[in-house]
C-alpha cells in the first residue's frame, strides 16, 4: 500500500499534491482525538495529587489523599469485596467459555451451532440496565439472597462472553494439523488434548481470564443494582464518594484502579500480540 | 481415560455447551422472561409485584389519572423516552463524526505504527466508565479546568453553567462509547483495496469524489456496526445522565434505575425495559439484513 502512496505523491508545479486518498488536517484531527481521548485520564491522575481539600482548587503537591485513601474502612472492605468478585468470576467464567469455545471451534458444524454461538454472546447484546434490572428481579422472584453470591453469579454470567472471544479467536488460528500429528503418533484423546491442545491454547486462555478479570472488577451498573448492603465494590463505593461531594480522595482511588485496569490490559496486549506471532509458522 | 465422557460426538459437543447454556439460560434469559411478566403486574408500594395481571405499566407510559380519576394524556415519559433517542442519535452522529477520519487516518500507516494507534483506542474503553465520566465533571463543571483559566483571563465573567445541562451529557455519551465507533470502521477499511481508489481518480473522480463514492460505500458495514455498537449502550446509560445531568435530566437507562432504586415501581420499570429491549432487537434485525444485502452485493460482484 505504501509503495503505490510514494509513486503518486510526485511534486506539481512546485506545490506539494497530496497522493489519492491523503486528505489534509488528518493528522492534526488525529491528535486533537487523542487528546480529547486522554485529557480526562490526565486531569483525574493530576488532581489526585492535589493537597487541597476540594476537588477542582489546586492546593499544592500532596499524596496525602493516597494515604487516607488507603487507610478508609469502606474503600479496604470494597477492594476485598472487587478482588473476591473479579477472582471467582474469573475463574468460572473463563472455564465455561473455554469448553464452550473448545466445541464450538473444534465441534464440527452441528445443529444448534448458530443459536449456541448467539446464547453464548447474549449478554454483550442486551443493554447492562436491561441485565440488571432482569437478575434483580429474578433473584428477588425465586428468594434469593446470598449476599456477594448474587454479584457473582450475575458477574460470571456476563464475563462469559468477554471470556469466550479471544479464546475462540485462538483455536480458530491454530493450526490443526499439531492435534492430527499427535494422533498419529498414537497419542489418546486426553493427552492430545493435554499436552497438544491445552499449551497452544494457553495464551487465549489468559487472555480471556484478562479480560473477564477486568470487565468484572469496572462492573459499575450490575453491581450497584443487584448487591446488596454488604456487598459494595469499588465502583460502587466510588460512586457513593461522588454523591457525597468531590474531594480529591476519589481521584487517588480512581487513579489507582485506573492504573490496575491499564496494566491489565496492558499484559493482555503483548499476551495476545505473542501468541499472534506463536500461531504463524 | 475419558470412560466418564459420552461416547457419541453429538453427546460431548452438548455435554462442552451445557455449562454455558445452564448459566446463561438461568441467569440471563429466565430473568428476561421473568421481567417480561413482572411488566404486566401490579406494582406493590413496598417494592416488588402483587402477583395481578395489569397493563397499568404499559398504560402509565402514556396517561396518568386526573384529579377525576380519568385517564389523561401524560407527555412526561414519552419525553423523556424521545430525548434518550435524540441525545443517543447526537452522540452517535458526534462519535461517526469524530472517530471516522481517525480510522481513515489510522488505515494509512504503516502497519506496526497501526497496532499501536489501535492499542492506545483501546486503553480508555478498558478502563472504569464510572471514573472516566466522573473526571468530566472536574472538566466541565463550575471552577473546573475549562472555567478557570477563562475567568482568570477575563474571558467570561460568570460560570459557563455546562454541566447538568443535555450537552454535558452528550459529551459524556460520545466519549464513553467513541472506541465502539473507531474499532468496526478500522476494520472495514483495513481491507480496502486503495487500488480502487487510484482508479476513481484516474477516472476523474475529484478528492470528494473519491471519499464520498468510494471509500464511504465500501467500509459502509463498519460505520453500521459502529452506530450500532454506540447507540445502543448510549440508549440504556445511566452513569453519563446521573453523573452530567445531575439526575434531572433523565434518560432512559436511569428512568429504569429509579423505578427500583427510589420510585419502587417495579412493573413500570420492568416495562420500561421491555421498551430498550425491543429497540434493540429492532436494531439488531435492521443490523442482519444490511449484512445479509451486504453479502449479496459482495457475492454477486
Amino acid at each position: 500500500m505504501s509503495d503505490q502512496e510514494h509513486a503518486l505523491s510526485a511534486p506539481n508545479k512546485g506545490k506539494k499534491v497530496l497522493p489519492v486518498g491523503h486528505y489534509r488536517g488528518l493528522g492534526a484531527w488525529t491528535v486533537f482525538f487523542f487528546v480529547f481521548l486522554y485529557l480526562p485520564i490526565v486531569v483525574l491522575v493530576f488532581y489526585s495529587f492535589n493537597a487541597n481539600r476540594t476537588v477542582m482548587s489546586w492546593g499544592g503537591f500532596g499524596i496525602e489523599w493516597y494515604l487516607k485513601a488507603f487507610e478508609n474502612d469502606g474503600i479496604q472492605k470494597a477492594v476485598w469485596n472487587t478482588l473476591i468478585v473479579a477472582t471467582v468470576s474469573t475463574i468460572f467464567s473463563t472455564a465455561i467459555a473455554t469448553i464452550g469455545a473448545l466445541v464450538l471451534a473444534r465441534g464440527g458444524n452441528f445443529r444448534g451451532k448458530t443459536i449456541s454461538l448467539g446464547l453464548i454472546t447474549l449478554p454483550l447484546m442486551v443493554p447492562e440496565i436491561v441485565t440488571a434490572v432482569a437478575v434483580l428481579i429474578f433473584f428477588s422472584a425465586i428468594g434469593m439472597n446470598w449476599g456477594l453470591g448474587n454479584v457473582i453469579i450475575a458477574h460470571i454470567t456476563f464475563c462469559i462472553p468477554f471470556a469466550f472471544m479471544p479464546i475462540r479467536a485462538r483455536l480458530e488460528g491454530m493450526d490443526t494439523s499439531y492435534e492430527q500429528a499427535a494422533r498419529d503418533l498414537y497419542a489418546s484423546e486426553w493427552e492430545t488434548f493435554r499436552f497438544v491442545t491445552a499449551p497452544l491454547l494457553m495464551p487465549g486462555i489468559v487472555a480471556g481470564a484478562m479480560l473477564a478479570f477486568v470487565i468484572s472488577m469496572d462492573d459499575f451498573i450490575i453491581t450497584l443494582m443487584v448487591g446488596g448492603a454488604g456487598s459494595t465494590t469499588l465502583p460502587v463505593y466510588i460512586y457513593s464518594m461522588i454523591r457525597r461531594g468531590l474531594t480529591p480522595e476519589i481521584n487517588a482511588v480512581c487513579t489507582v484502579l485506573l492504573f490496575v485496569s491499564v496494566a491489565i490490559v496492558t499484559a493482555y496486549w503483548v499476551v495476545s500480540k505473542k501468541s499472534q506471532t506463536d500461531t504463524v509458522h | 481415560m475419558n470412560a466418564w465422557l459420552p461416547k457419541s460426538v453429538a453427546g460431548r459437543r452438548w455435554l462442552g455447551l451445557a455449562p454455558s447454556y445452564f448459566v446463561i439460560g438461568i441467569f440471563m434469559l429466565a430473568p428476561m422472561v421473568i421481567m417480561a411478566v413482572f411488566s404486566f403486574l401490579e406494582p406493590n408500594p413496598y417494592g416488588g409485584v402483587k402477583p395481578e395481571g395489569s397493563m397499568a405499566a404499559y398504560v402509565k407510559l402514556f396517561f396518568e389519572y386526573d384529579l377525576e380519576d380519568k385517564l389523561v394524556f401524560n407527555p412526561g415519559y414519552i419525553n423523556i423516552i424521545f430525548r434518550s433517542f435524540q441525545l443517543s442519535l447526537g452522540a452517535t452522529l458526534a462519535c461517526l463524526a469524530f472517530g471516522f477520519p481517525v480510522a481513515y487516518y489510522i488505515t494509512l500507516q504503516p502497519e506496526n505504527k497501526r497496532n499501536f494507534y489501535i492499542f492506545l483506542i483501546t486503553i480508555p474503553f478498558w478502563t472504569n466508565l464510572l471514573i472516566r465520566t466522573f473526571a468530566w465533571i472536574i472538566i466541565l463543571g463550575r471552577g473546573g479546568v475549562i472555567e478557570t483559566p477563562l475567568l482568570a483571563a477575563g474571558i467570561i465573567e460568570d460560570s459557563l453553567r455546562m454541566m447538568y445541562t443535555d450537552g454535558a451529557i452528550a459529551i459524556g455519551l460520545t466519549y464513553s462509547y467513541l472506541p465502539l465507533m473507531v474499532l468496526p470502521i478500522y476494520a472495514s477499511l483495513e481491507k480496502l483495496d486503495f487500488r480502487l481508489l487510484e482508479a476513481a481518480s484516474d477516472l476523474y473522480a475529484s478528492r470528494l469524489e473519491v471519499m464520498t463514492r468510494v471509500v464511504i460505500p465500501l467500509c459502509k458495514p463498519g460505520i453500521i456496526a459502529g452506530s450500532i455498537l454506540v447507540f445502543i449502550p448510549c440508549l440504556g446509560a445511566f452513569i453519563a445522565p446521573n453523573l452530567l445531568g445531575g439526575g434531572k435530566k433523565l434518560m432512559l437507562g436511569s428512568l429504569v434505575q429509579f423505578q427500583f432504586a427510589s420510585a419502587r415501581n417495579w412493573p413500570f420499570g420492568a416495562a420500561l425495559s421491555m421498551l430498550l429491549l425491543a429497540v434493540v432487537v429492532v436494531v439488531l434485525i435492521f443490523y442482519a439484513r444490511a449484512a445479509k444485502k451486504q453479502a449479496a452485493i459482495a457475492g454477486g460482484s
